[in-house]
């Protein structure tokens, strides 16, 4: 695939859904919202996993949608669905029972862990922002066998060494308190400046690849931490003109959610 | 039982009100008469709390809130219940917050008359710090590797009344619903009484013809009330869309309390019931939402010659 497009042509919508398309290479199962999730694991389904089936919060699986969604429960996932569950089966049974290979899960704070705050910016008792709150997130996290972070942000007020809430706790913390999840946590955290990575259980995310024009040191300093990273940052290839213009032309025509 | 007559009996000052319906089938004309006849102090038990919610809040209706996700949908912020969290402005909330399979547990708890129920979930979150009822134990059986496994669980809910909206009834108020099924039937069995409201009554012999479609059998129901376009702006299946125009002005409306305060003046406290609203909107708005057909193909259930 050749690159057509100068980086700064392409938009960081198009650029996160991109990297995120292909890090979903050769999985089957993803539970994923709206926005850029869609665009990920649609563009996933025309490149690196045919096979891919999408789970949604609302219960539907197997969506065949004639318009793009606007929700996780809009009408056109459910008319020509393969599956509609109810909340007790898609949390008790697909997610707690071990059926989803990736889960895409976004935060207003993530850590070194990969722990996430989606709660509050403040104190509890009186925050300075009320955020929407626990949602699924806390089981995707839970019961996925790895997460995908998506944060179009990158800055250090969202990335900190100390959440002011953990709604979200990955496998680290679980264990401390003696309970053994499911999954490893999260694995990548895509973001405007590059990929954050980590393995499992015990590591912490380091950098391991930039985007083109973005230095470690943009990085590092973007982050609330002191971002270990690997010992040859790579630099994330650029979308493809192939990638970019499936995405445009095939999977958001309207550009409902690529900006 | 007329929307009015059901919300006068079943719901009453202080009560723990669950209203479900997971963005698809939102009770929103059921919590639009609760606003006018001016109830005060009911918890609201409902695991996405959305504009329905805020509405009631901002009428001074709700003085707690359990939930597990507090947002107006994807399109924005809900403005009078951040106020309240933010700056327990004009009063405060009491919020008590769980995840969705927390809320999903509670239900199943509460729907089995049982003491608590278990899940994988709030291992090293911060949660159960500002919240108590989310406690661990131990399981009284060894875990995988022979050693006992500590799990967290969740208290029952037992609503004083559980409102859910549906697509059709019958006579005997057996309830059926299609598409996105949430947590309805749970929350109807969890609660002492249930009111269903749906968008039509049907013959009896439509309900027996498909009986794996009643998701609520009447025993668990205490009024059907028959309330067309009731679920507006959140959507019935097949019946018409969601109002994504609305959901996204919402968040406009609610940021300033002064123009939400207005919109409650002009569409529920201005209006009689439901049907007021509904003509209120214009047929101009309903056509905007209308949907084609989609029919399932019949199955057959076969019968003994």
């Amino acid at each position: 695939m050749s690159v057509v497009q100068a980086p700064d042509q392409v938009t960081s919508s198009e650029l996160l859904s991109v990297v995120a398309s292909r890090e979903l290479a050769a999985r089957r199962t993803v539970f994923a919202g709206i926005g850029l999730p869609t665009l990920a694991t649609e563009l996933a389904r025309l490149t690196v996993a045919p096979r891919i089936e999408v789970v949604y919060e609302s219960g539907v699986c197997g969506a065949h949608p004639s318009h793009l969604p606007e929700t996780i429960a809009d009408s056109v996932l459910i008319t020509g669905a393969e599956a509609v569950l109810s909340m007790p089966a898609l949390f008790g049974c697909v997610l707690q029972g071990g059926h989803i290979d990736v889960g895409f899960l976004g935060a207003a704070q993530i850590d070194r862990w990969g722990n996430l705050n989606t709660s509050v910016i403040g104190d509890w008792e009186r925050p300075d922002v009320r955020l929407p709150g626990s949602g699924g997130g806390v089981e995707v996290m839970a019961n996925s066998r790895e997460v995908f972070v998506v944060m179009r942000r990158h800055n250090p007020r969202s990335f900190t060494a100390e959440l002011d809430f953990c709604t979200t706790p990955g496998p680290d913390r679980a264990l401390a308190e003696g309970i053994r999840p499911l999954g490893v946590g999260v694995t990548r955290v895509i973001t405007e400046l590059g990929i954050l990575a980590r393995e499992g259980v015990g590591e912490e995310l380091r950098l391991v690849a930039v985007h083109p024009g973005v230095t470690v040191d943009q990085v590092r300093e973007a982050t609330g931490w002191e971002l270990k990273t690997d010992e040859t940052v790579g630099t994330v290839p650029p979308p493809a003109a192939a990638e970019l213009r499936l995405l445009r032309e095939d999977v958001d025509p309207g550009r409902v959610y690529l900006r | 039982m007329p929307m009015r007559e059901a919300i006068a009996s079943f719901v009453h000052d202080g009560a723990t009100v669950c209203i479900e319906g997971f963005t698809h089938l939102v009770p929103t004309a059921a919590g639009h008469e609760i606003i006018r006849q001016g109830r005060r102090g009911l918890t609201v038990v409902r695991m996405t709390a959305d504009i329905v919610v805020d509405q009631m809040i901002a009428a001074g209706c709700v003085s707690r809130l359990v939930s597990s996700f507090v947002g107006n949908s994807s399109a924005g912020s809900l403005g009078e219940l951040r106020r309240r969290v933010e700056r327990a402005d004009p009063a405060p909330l009491a919020f008590e917050e769980y995840s969705h399979y927390g809320m999903v547990c509670r239900y199943l708890a509460g729907s089995q008359r049982l003491p608590f129920y278990p899940l994988r979930s709030y291992g090293g979150s911060d949660l159960p710090g500002v919240n108590s009822d989310l406690r661990k134990v131990t399981s009284p059986y060894p875990g995988p590797d022979g050693e006992p496994e500590q799990i967290y669980v969740v208290p029952p809910v037992n609503p004083d009344v559980t409102i859910i909206h549906a697509q059709r009834a019958d006579r005997r108020g057996n309830i059926q619903m299609w598409g996105l099924t949430g947590v309805q039937a749970e929350a109807v069995y969890a609660a002492r009484k249930a009111v269903v409201v749906v968008e039509e009554l049907v013959d009896d012999a439509v309900i027996r013809s498909d009986p794996n479609r009643t998701l609520v059998p009447a025993h668990a129901v205490d009024a059907v009330v028959v309330c067309p376009r009731g679920a507006h702006p959140s959507f019935a299946q097949g019946y018409y869309d969601r109002d994504n125009a609305f959901y996204r002005a919402w968040s406009h409306i609610s940021k300033d309390p002064v123009r939400l305060r207005e919109w409650l003046a002009e569409w529920v406290y201005g209006t009689a019931d439901h049907a007021g609203y509904t003509a209120k909107m214009g047929e101009e708005s309903w056509a905007r939402l209308a949907v084609g057909e989609a029919l399932s193909e019949p199955v057959d259930y076969g019968r003994r010659l």
